[in-house]
């Protein structure tokens, strides 16, 4: 009789393991770059330009790929999008730049595989070319950072370019953020959070302070009497629960603990059940099943509550899961975890489906039973106000208020990435911290110092 | 079924598509597979006086356009590098069994009558059909006084056809060089000279790259480049037009043409045929693809003539001639104007800025409904076509021709200072 549900670490041998977390789309070859360079039409006033939140410019980069112009590629992009490497890994392209390409109102048009050309020339960059950008002469700014995520190191880059001196606090040991704590390990593959860092940090003049917590170690106000401005990009601390009977039950945990615990630690010591269930629809939750099934896990269920047009995780990554052999099961809310002999066994669901006020409704009657030995809880994560108490900076609708600047309700003190409104994507965060930079800047030359 | 067979200066060939003097038909080995694969006939790759010439190793460079290869190549190579013996028993060979082939010998030696008076009877012993007299060879044998040394001078082009007439049996066919301001310099000489027939183009002279490490144009010999001939899809335009003014040269209509330049495809024949030519020779496309790619050839040939009703070659031949006239004869009342097909528009741009940068201003950009919309402005386009060329989409800009009210030529244009004035 086991003490506890089947989880367990090992369930794959080394071998077996390294496959599985390897780069799960290999890049392009030089030819192959050439030849998808030289699809593209070079659109004037182009559509992906307009749908890339850094606003990269898109049909240039491509066209300097095309011409074998590598260095001005790589520059094209990061110019507006430093992280651009990560970019081209993680971005729903199929949403964003692809969705737009010209080529998808073709008949069997077949977008320009922008995301891959990206990351084409990005890697040639750190390959060949190294940090691409210079510091302009010192301006003796002192600027803090709270975040090493994307948003954070976009701004610390931006702001070191224009002289400022920069320093990052962080929670964790790594800069990085969810890239290198949150994205499933097979999309930056070969430790390229790290060595984007590397990059990035490589402009000089950003020192990192990892193991800093805001409202512990530092607070707003703090940073804001020792430093000339505060960027805040302290990302989505908080995970909701599912709020269901049996929630505490060992096995079921929050997916965002299982993927950290994943990247952080050798794969051959994360334990993983023998049969899974990952309740959300986003792209957590997909990231959580299919690493699931890659450490060897038997059976993976993602269940979501409603219509698969109603996930946050595209069709592109709804694919992978199948792909990847996880079962996708959908209109069905969790209404309790079931144990037996105080034992996490499995989860009950209620089926739903569009009630007659168009809303969902599920049938408190008509419930089923996935068994499950582990569950990861993706249904969201929050922003955690907590550090923040005391400050006078406004929350709004859960996240922190700015203005087009970028700066919260607090002179100096500037906010970006998913602790702010909006689209909760790397990108779009790296283009919040790029802007609060120029905006920090901006201040600072207005006032004429 | 069309009948593709022609009749060449009395050289008959199953099919007009014949290969051109090359290294493709440098071998009986390669001359008896291009015969295999179906070709019409062969131009034998240009015979010389012994001792035979030395190639040199390097030889081809290949212009590449947007991952195209081979849209122009140029060579360095020069004639045949064999010993005339050696060729001329292999052309016996392979014209005893394939009687009913086009074989054809091209030939290039000193520009002395005694020179000529010597190969000819050798080459007559073979059985071959006729004779190509190369005054084309842009590159080294130039430097010897020979090939487009002699294409250049319409004198030395009459002298040396008129010693070959008088020493042959066999057609003589004179190939011209497009390394001169005008064709029909070179070719009336030709007709003076007796010519049967004369085929065009040869190469163009030309540099195809520079190596920018080896800072050396290509194809690079141990550091150093020369120039060479140039050929390929990419000289078409300057054959049909060379081929177009001979075939509507009143003193020049009558002389039979065999046109080379560039011709890969069916649809290529059919246009060098409808501007003026009887055969047609091709190089580039079978050192491409190999010489399979006649099947397509003679089968899209034919397929189209059935589709037109164009029973023969000869039906074909000079069919657009009568209307590829002097500038001065078009009429300046026509007017076209492009019209963008909005369901078929991907709202890629480019006929937007083509002409917005570089033309007319015609084609505004607007946005409908929050989507990117190009629209043409009537009034300010000129019919140029150019949107209709960048568009990347088939059939999405088409030019629309007006009504047309008479016809009115720059010669009596109001805005012609030396205009003439009709009926006066």
């Amino acid at each position: 009789m086991p003490q506890g549900p089947d989880i367990a670490p090992g369930r794959l041998t080394d071998v077996e393991l390294a496959l599985n977390f390897s780069d799960a789309h290999p890049p392009l070859t030089h030819a192959q770059a050439v030849v998808e360079a030289d699809r593209c039409f070079y659109c004037y006033d182009a559509p992906c330009i307009e749908a890339c939140p850094t606003g990269i410019d898109i049909p240039r980069f491509i066209r300097a790929i095309a011409t074998d112009n590598m260095a001005g590629s790589a520059r094209i992009i990061l110019e507006s999008n430093i992280l651009g490497g990560s970019c081209a890994r993680v971005c729903p392209t199929e949403i964003l730049c692809e969705q737009k390409c010209v080529h998808n109102t073709r008949e069997e048009g077949q977008p320009i595989r922008i995301g891959m050309l990206q990351r084409h020339a990005t890697d040639w960059q750190m390959d060949h070319g190294g940090q691409p950008f210079t510091r302009a002469a010192p301006t003796g700014q002192r600027i803090a950072i709270v975040g090493a995520g994307p948003a954070g190191l976009a701004c610390a880059h931006r702001l070191a370019m224009h002289g400022h001196d920069v320093v990052i606090h962080d929670r964790h040991a790594l800069a990085g953020g969810l890239n290198e704590y949150g994205v499933a390990a097979y999309k930056l593959a070969d430790d390229f959070a790290q060595r984007e860092v590397d990059f990035l940090l490589s402009i000089g003049g950003i020192t990192f302070e990892g193991g800093k917590v805001l409202g512990r170690n530092m607070t707003v106000a703090s940073l804001r009497r020792e430093y000339d401005a505060v960027f805040l990009a302290v990302g989505l601390a908080g995970v909701r629960s599912l709020g269901i009977e049996g929630e505490d039950l060992d096995g079921v945990m929050n997916a965002v603990d299982f993927i950290e615990g994943l990247r952080s630690a050798n794969r051959q010591t994360v334990p993983v059940g023998r049969r899974v269930v990952v309740i959300g629809g986003g792209n957590t939750a997909v990231d959580a099943a299919v690493q699931a099934r890659r450490l060897g896990a038997e059976d993976v269920t993602l269940v979501y509550r409603r219509g698969a047009e109603n996930m946050s995780a595209t069709p592109v990554e709804r694919e992978w899961a199948q792909t990847n052999g996880v079962t996708v099961r959908l209109w069905a809310a969790p209404v309790r975890l079931v144990a037996r002999d105080g034992v996490l066994d499995g989860i009950e669901f209620a089926r739903g489906r569009i009630g007659p006020d168009g809303r969902p409704a599920y049938d408190p009657d008509d419930t089923f039973v996935v068994a499950a030995d582990m569950v990861l809880k993706a249904v969201g994560q929050t922003f955690m106000p907590d550090p923040l108490n005391g400050e006078s900076i406004a929350i709004s609708g859960g996240r922190i208020m700015v203005d087009a600047t970028g700066q919260t309700t607090m002179q100096g003190v500037y906010a970006g990435g998913d602790c702010t409104p909006g689209e909760d994507l790397t990108v779009a965060a790296v283009r919040d911290g790029r802007d609060a930079a120029e905006a920090i800047h901006a201040a600072y030359m207005a006032a004429g110092r | 079924m069309a009948d593709l067979r022609t009749n060449f200066v009395g050289i008959r060939s199953p099919n007009p598509f014949w290969l051109a003097s090359a290294p493709p038909t440098d071998k009986e080995y390669n001359v008896r597979r291009a015969f295999e694969a179906g070709w019409g006939g062969v131009v034998w790759k240009t015979l010389g006086e012994d001792p035979p010439v030395v190639n040199v190793s390097s030889r081809y460079g290949s212009l590449d356009y947007n991952g195209t290869r081979m849209i122009g190549l140029n060579n360095i190579e020069l004639i045949s590098d064999r010993p005339l013996a050696t060729n001329i028993a292999e052309i016996k060979s392979v014209k005893r069994d394939y009687p009913d082939r086009a074989v054809v010998v091209s030939l290039m030696v000193p520009c002395v009558e005694e020179s000529w008076k010597a190969i000819l009877p050798i080459v007559e012993e073979t059985g071959a059909d006729g004779i190509e007299l190369n005054f084309g060879c842009p590159h080294g044998m130039s430097e010897r006084n020979m090939g487009a040394a002699v294409g250049q001078v319409p004198e030395y082009v009459e002298m040396v056809t008129r010693w070959c007439k008088q020493n042959t049996r066999m057609p003589v066919i004179v190939k011209l060089t497009p390394n001169i301001t005008n064709i029909l310099m070179p070719a009336r000489a030709a007709l003076r000279g007796g010519a049967d027939a004369v085929s065009l183009i040869n190469t163009v002279q030309s540099v195809i790259g520079v190596d920018l490490d080896l800072m050396a144009p290509m194809p690079v010999v141990d550091g150093q480049g020369t120039h060479g001939g140039y050929c390929g899809p990419a000289v078409k335009p300057i054959a049909l037009r060379m081929i177009g003014d001979i075939a509507r040269d009143p003193e020049l209509a009558r002389l039979p043409i065999s046109g080379i330049g560039g011709i890969g495809s069916w649809r290529d024949a059919a246009e060098f045929l409808a501007m003026g030519a009887t055969t047609l020779q091709v190089c580039t496309a079978a050192m491409h693809y190999g010489f399979r790619i006649v099947e397509d050839m003679t089968d899209g040939l034919s397929a189209w003539m059935d589709q037109k009703g164009y029973a023969t070659i000869a039906d074909v031949t000079g069919r657009a001639v009568e209307r590829f006239v002097p500038w001065n004869r078009l009429n300046m009342k026509f007017k076209t104007i492009a019209k963008i097909d909005q369901d078929a528009c991907i709202k890629c741009g480019l006929c937007h800025i083509a002409c917005e940068d570089t033309s007319h201003q015609a084609i505004a950009r607007s946005k409908v409904d929050g989507e990117r919309h190009y629209e043409v402005i009537d009034e300010e386009c000129v019919g140029c076509n150019l949107c209709a060329h960048v568009c990347p989409v088939d059939e999405c800009i088409t030019m629309q021709p007006q009504p047309v009210d008479g016809v009115l030529t720059w010669p009596e244009h109001p805005s012609n200072p030396a205009r003439v004035t009709v009926g006066s």
